[in-house]
C-alpha cells in the first residue's frame, strides 16, 4: 500500500474544502450541542426529579447507531448537511449534558451561599458564579464532544455529505488507498488540532485554576 | 410521514422478510456474531492492559492518550484502509470494530482501577498478600462497576458500527441499510436502522440489568 503523492499534489484544494467542511459539521454539532444542553442542564441540576430523565434520554440517544440515526433523519431533513449536523448533534448531548450537570453540582454551596448573601440574584449568580466555576468540567465535556463529533461526520459519507468522509468512499470505490490514508491522516490532525486549542481556550477562560496549581 | 411508518411496520412485521439468507433472523445472528466476537477479542486485549496500567500506575499517560486517539480514528476510513490491504476478508471488520472498542475498555479499566481505595491496597499488602492477591482478590473486585461500564459502553459502539460489514460486502443488519441506500428503498434503510438500535438499546438494558444483579449488595 504506496501512497500515491502526486495524487494529494494535485488535490490539495479539494482537501482544503473537504477538511473545512468536515470541521464546519462537527463544530456546529458541538455549538447545537452546547445551545440545547446548556439549558437542560441547568433544569437538571435544579430540578431532581427530571435529572434522571434528562440524563438517561441522553444516555438512550447515544445508544442509537449513527447511521441509524442519520438515516431515521431523511424523512425529515433529506440528503442534506442539515441532517449531518442535526445527527451529530444528537451524539453530543450525551457528554455536553453530563458534563455540565456534573459541573454545576462541583460548585461548593458555601460559594452559592455567599452569592446569595451578597445580594446577587440567581440568573446572575449562574452566569458570573456557577457556569465559570463549572468551566473546567464544561470544557472537559467539550473536548470529547468536539474529538467525538470530528471523528464521527466521516460516516455522514453514506447519506452523501460527511466531509473528509468522503475520500473514504472515493477510495474504496476506485481501490485506491491514496484518498483514504490522506482522511484518516487529516481527520486526526483535525482531532488533535482541535483539542490542542480548546485547552488552550480553557487555559485563557480559568486563570484561577492555575494558582492553585 | 404516516405512509411511510405503515410500510415499516409491514416490513418488520411480515413473516417473508424475516426468513430465509437475506431474512432478519440470519441478518440479525450475523450482526450478533460480529459483534459478540470483536467485543470478546477487545476485551481479552483491554481488559488485561488496563488491569496491569491500572496496577503498576505506569503508563497512564500512554493510556489517555490512546483513548483520545482511539475516539478521533474515523471508522469508516479505517475499514476501507484495511479492505484495500487485506482484500476480501473479514479482517477489516473485526480491525475496525476492535479498534473502536479497546479504548472504551482500557480507560474504564484504568479508572475503575485508579478509584481503589489506597489505604485498602495498603492493608491488603500489610497482611502479606502478594501482588497477584491484591490484584485479583482486592482491586479487581472493586473496580469490577466501572470495568463493566466499559464492556457495556465498547459493545453498544461495536455493535451500532457492525453495520459496517455491509459496507466491505459482509452480512449483518447493515446490509438492509446499504442495500436499501442503494436501491432508494427508504423503508428498508428504515428498517435496518430501527434494528440495529433496538439490538443496541437491548443489549445495554440486559448488560445494566446484569450489572445491577451482580452489584445489588454494594452501596452505590
Amino acid at each position: 500500500m504506496t501512497i500515491d503523492w502526486s495524487w494529494i499534489g494535485d488535490h490539495t484544494d479539494d482537501l482544503t474544502t473537504l477538511t473545512v467542511s468536515h470541521l464546519q459539521a462537527a463544530l456546529s454539532a458541538v455549538f447545537f450541542g452546547l445551545l440545547i444542553s446548556l439549558p437542560l442542564a441547568v433544569i437538571a441540576h435544579r430540578v431532581r426529579p427530571l435529572r434522571g430523565f434528562l440524563l438517561g434520554l441522553s444516555n438512550v440517544l447515544f445508544t442509537i447507531p449513527s447511521i441509524a440515526i442519520f438515516v431515521l433523519l431523511l424523512p425529515v431533513s433529506g440528503l442534506t448537511r442539515t441532517t449531518t449536523v442535526i445527527g451529530l448533534t444528537v451524539y453530543t448531548l450525551v457528554v455536553l449534558l453530563r458534563n455540565t450537570v456534573e459541573g454545576l453540582d462541583s460548585v461548593p454551596v458555601k460559594t452559592k451561599e455567599a452569592a446569595k448573601a451578597m445580594g446577587t440574584r440567581p440568573l446572575r449568580t449562574l452566569l458570573t458564579v456557577e457556569l465559570p466555576l463549572a468551566l473546567p468540567v464544561i470544557m472537559a465535556g467539550v473536548r470529547i464532544a468536539t474529538v467525538m463529533s470530528i471523528s464521527l461526520v466521516s460516516v455522514a459519507t453514506y447519506i452523501g455529505d460527511g466531509g473528509l468522509g468522503q475520500l473514504f468512499t472515493d477510495g474504496f470505490q476506485r481501490n485506491f488507498p491514496t484518498p483514504v490514508i490522506a482522511g484518516v491522516v487529516l481527520t486526526l490532525l483535525l482531532a488533535v488540532v482541535a483539542d490542542a486549542l480548546l485547552v488552550a481556550v480553557q487555559y485563557a477562560l480559568t486563570p484561577w485554576t492555575r494558582r492553585r496549581a | 410521514m404516516y405512509e411511510l411508518f405503515k410500510d415499516l411496520g409491514a416490513w418488520l412485521t411480515s413473516g417473508d422478510q424475516w426468513s430465509g439468507y437475506d431474512g432478519i433472523a440470519h441478518r440479525l445472528a450475523e450482526h450478533l456474531q460480529y459483534s459478540l466476537l470483536a467485543t470478546l477479542i477487545a476485551t481479552a486485549i483491554g481488559l488485561p492492559l488496563g488491569l496491569l496500567i491500572g496496577h503498576t500506575g505506569r503508563g497512564a499517560f500512554i493510556a489517555i492518550n490512546l483513548a483520545s486517539f482511539g475516539r478521533a480514528l474515523p471508522t469508516v476510513g479505517l475499514v476501507v484502509l484495511v479492505f484495500l490491504a487485506s482484500g476480501l476478508s473479514m479482517w477489516p471488520v473485526y480491525i475496525a470494530l476492535v479498534a473502536l472498542a479497546v479504548p472504551s475498555i482500557v480507560t474504564n479499566t484504568y479508572a475503575g482501577m485508579t478509584a481503589v481505595d489506597p489505604d485498602v491496597k495498603d492493608a491488603a499488602r500489610g497482611q502479606g498478600m502478594r501482588w497477584h492477591q491484591v490484584l485479583f482478590q482486592i482491586e479487581l473486585p472493586l473496580a469490577l462497576p466501572l470495568i463493566m461500564t466499559g464492556l457495556r459502553l465498547a459493545l453498544i459502539q461495536v455493535v451500532a458500527t457492525a453495520t459496517i460489514a455491509a459496507y466491505v460486502s459482509f452480512g449483518g443488519l447493515g446490509r438492509y441499510v446499504f442495500d436499501g441506500l442503494a436501491q432508494r428503498d427508504l423503508v428498508q434503510v428504515m428498517g435496518g436502522a430501527v434494528l440495529v438500535a433496538v439490538v443496541a438499546i437491548t443489549l445495554d438494558l440486559a448488560l445494566s440489568g446484569v450489572q445491577r444483579f451482580l452489584f445489588r449488595h454494594r452501596p452505590a
